[in-house]
């Protein structure tokens, strides 16, 4: 298990337990995100690791009939506490999606939706905001001409760094990438993975994938989730090299998933 | 293999046969009705107010402007009323019995026959409220009629806003109301629009629930105030075909038919063209 100084951990589960329409998803998972670096979470599909992630931003709550216990800690503070405004911790934590979300509207005002949303009226610094996001998510050289087009016309991969400049614009904390390059080709994939590497120096990022070899080339650390529980979670390297556990070595050998 | 393609001959021949037929039913309707009524159709006609005694000396102008006062009335109470209705029992009510209840409640009242709508305006706005037979009764009869029918369209609008862009909104830190006012309502207006202008135009049509709320055969003025009577359209067509003794009767009949049906044509048109520019402001 990962060792970290408690001044490195950015988020923290304390026995989470998740459930769906009365199956359990989630088995008591305790879990550390450490600051500053990538955490990828992998394992085959239906093993609980998009709902582990959804439970950081609290978006599981949008789900009807679902039920969660247990704590998930953002700087040393349960977000599940009553007095905790789901709205203001999104604005820290943002969210990129799997299949690339973009709003009906123009590029620009994409990406200026959630300034908006935090009442920025100045439109210089709107401006200035939404550039910089998308200088940041890679996607400047290729939009500048043309921001008032409607998001659609973009393709699939610059639609997903749309996404990730939309989410850096409100300038969060951490952000939460739910297998954002599977619906994307290969280019567009590595593109997005130099972009998150980039990030890291400034936001805690966490990415659900099933590419392992995804896993391997960007993260720091990688938790292995089988039937919603944690299996085994270390550094990238030493669970590639050396898993501890027989399933982790089944699944990530490729015997199975 | 054979017996399959000849399968799918005989399957798609036979909806192609179905699909003529309707076509081919509106076709004849609308071909007669143009046919036997355009003859009657002038300046006269459109603008003059109705003389009783020899019909071809007046026009039908009171009765259509009793009928586009009658869609105003009805488009005010009902569409803003059923929009609201319908987002908050789609996007705020949880999903309890009692919200399921009121669904399918609504669901069967798009159901009941007009001329209960009828019954039940007589009874609750003309008799109760005693607001007479008059515009405002019947355009509150009517709304009550189109409401439902508004609230179900509505609700399927918004249901077509894929989960996506609600997610993405939420994520970003919007609250339900924020995400509501930014995302799904402009995605889904068009199809809020629409199912709401059929629902007015469905209005226009009714003859039953209006004789007994405030429509009137023969005025010799406009209403003066919603709480005066009208004259109607589809009323007046009725009278001229059943009642009325003027050997010129059929023909005038048939052009109201005619004036009626532009009217609700006009409207829809109208639809089109918000869906349209709708549409391509999307870019989808």
């Amino acid at each position: 298990m990962v060792k970290l100084e408690k001044n490195n951990v950015k988020v923290e589960f304390r026995g989470v337990n998740f459930c769906y329409n009365e199956e359990q998803i989630l088995f008591n998972v305790d879990f550390k995100v450490p600051s500053n670096r990538i955490t990828a979470l992998i394992g085959p599909s239906g093993c609980g690791k998009s709902t582990l992630i959804r439970c950081i931003n609290r978006m599981n709550e949008v789900i009807p009939m679902s039920r969660m216990d247990g704590q998930v800690l953002y700087n040393k503070e349960n977000i599940y506490d009553k007095h905790v405004d789901v709205v203001e911790l999104r604005r820290r934590i943002g969210m990129v999606f799997q299949k690339p979300n973009p709003f009906p509207m123009s590029i620009f005002d994409n990406v200026a939706y959630g300034l908006r949303l935090q009442n920025v009226k100045d439109k210089s610094m709107i401006r200035e905001t939404v550039k910089e996001s998308l200088v940041k998510a890679d996607l400047w050289v290729e939009v500048k001409d043309r921001l008032d087009l409607s998001a659609f016309r973009l393709s699939g991969g610059q639609q997903q760094r749309l996404c990730i400049a939309r989410a850096l614009a409100v300038n969060p904390d951490v952000i939460l990438l739910d297998e954002p390059c599977s619906a994307l080709d290969p280019i567009a994939t590595a593109r997005i993975e130099s972009l998150l590497k980039k990030l890291k120096k400034e936001e805690t990022i966490v990415i659900v994938t099933h590419n392992m070899h995804q896993a391997r080339r960007i993260s720091d650390y990688t938790c292995y989730l089988f039937g919603g529980k944690i299996i085994e979670y270390s550094e990238t390297e030493e669970i590639f090299n050396n898993p501890q556990n027989k399933l982790t070595k089944d699944y990530i050998s490729g015997e199975f998933g | 293999m054979v017996n399959d393609h000849l399968k799918q001959e005989i399957y798609f021949m036979s909806f192609r046969l179905a699909t003529f037929l309707s076509v081919a039913i509106l076709l004849l309707i609308l071909v007669y009705v143009f046919k036997e009524g355009v003859g009657v159709i002038d300046m006269k006609f459109l603008t003059s107010m109705w003389s009783h005694r020899d019909i071809t000396s007046g026009g039908i102008f009171p009765a259509i402007m009793g009928t586009v006062f009658l869609a105003l009335g009805v488009s005010i109470i009902s569409i803003p009323t059923g929009i609201c209705t319908a987002i908050y029992l789609n996007e705020y009510a949880k999903d309890t019995l009692l919200t399921r209840i009121i669904k399918l409640a609504v669901r069967n009242l798009a159901g009941v026959p007009s001329v209960v709508y009828g019954l039940f305006g007589l009874s609750l706005f003309v008799v109760f409220l005693k607001l007479g037979t008059s515009l405002f009764a019947a355009s509150l009869t009517l709304g009550c009629m189109t409401l439902p029918w508004i609230i179900t369209t509505s609700e399927e609008a918004l249901k077509a806003v894929p989960v996506s862009f609600r997610e993405g909104s939420y994520a970003l830190g919007a609250t339900k109301w924020q995400t509501i006012k930014a995302v799904v309502l402009p995605h889904s207006l068009g199809g809020i629009l629409t199912g709401s202008i059929l629902g007015i135009s469905r209005a226009m049509g009714e003859t039953a629930p209006i004789i007994m709320v405030g429509a009137t055969f023969f005025m010799g003025y406009l209403p003066n105030s919603p709480f005066d009577k009208f004259m109607a359209l589809p009323y007046h067509l009725f009278i001229l075909a059943t009642q009325h003794s003027s050997p010129h009767a059929r023909e005038y009949a048939l052009g109201t038919a005619l004036v009626l049906i532009t009217l609700v044509f006009i409207l829809n048109s109208g639809v089109f063209a918000i869906r349209y520019t709708l549409r391509r402001k999307k870019e989808w």
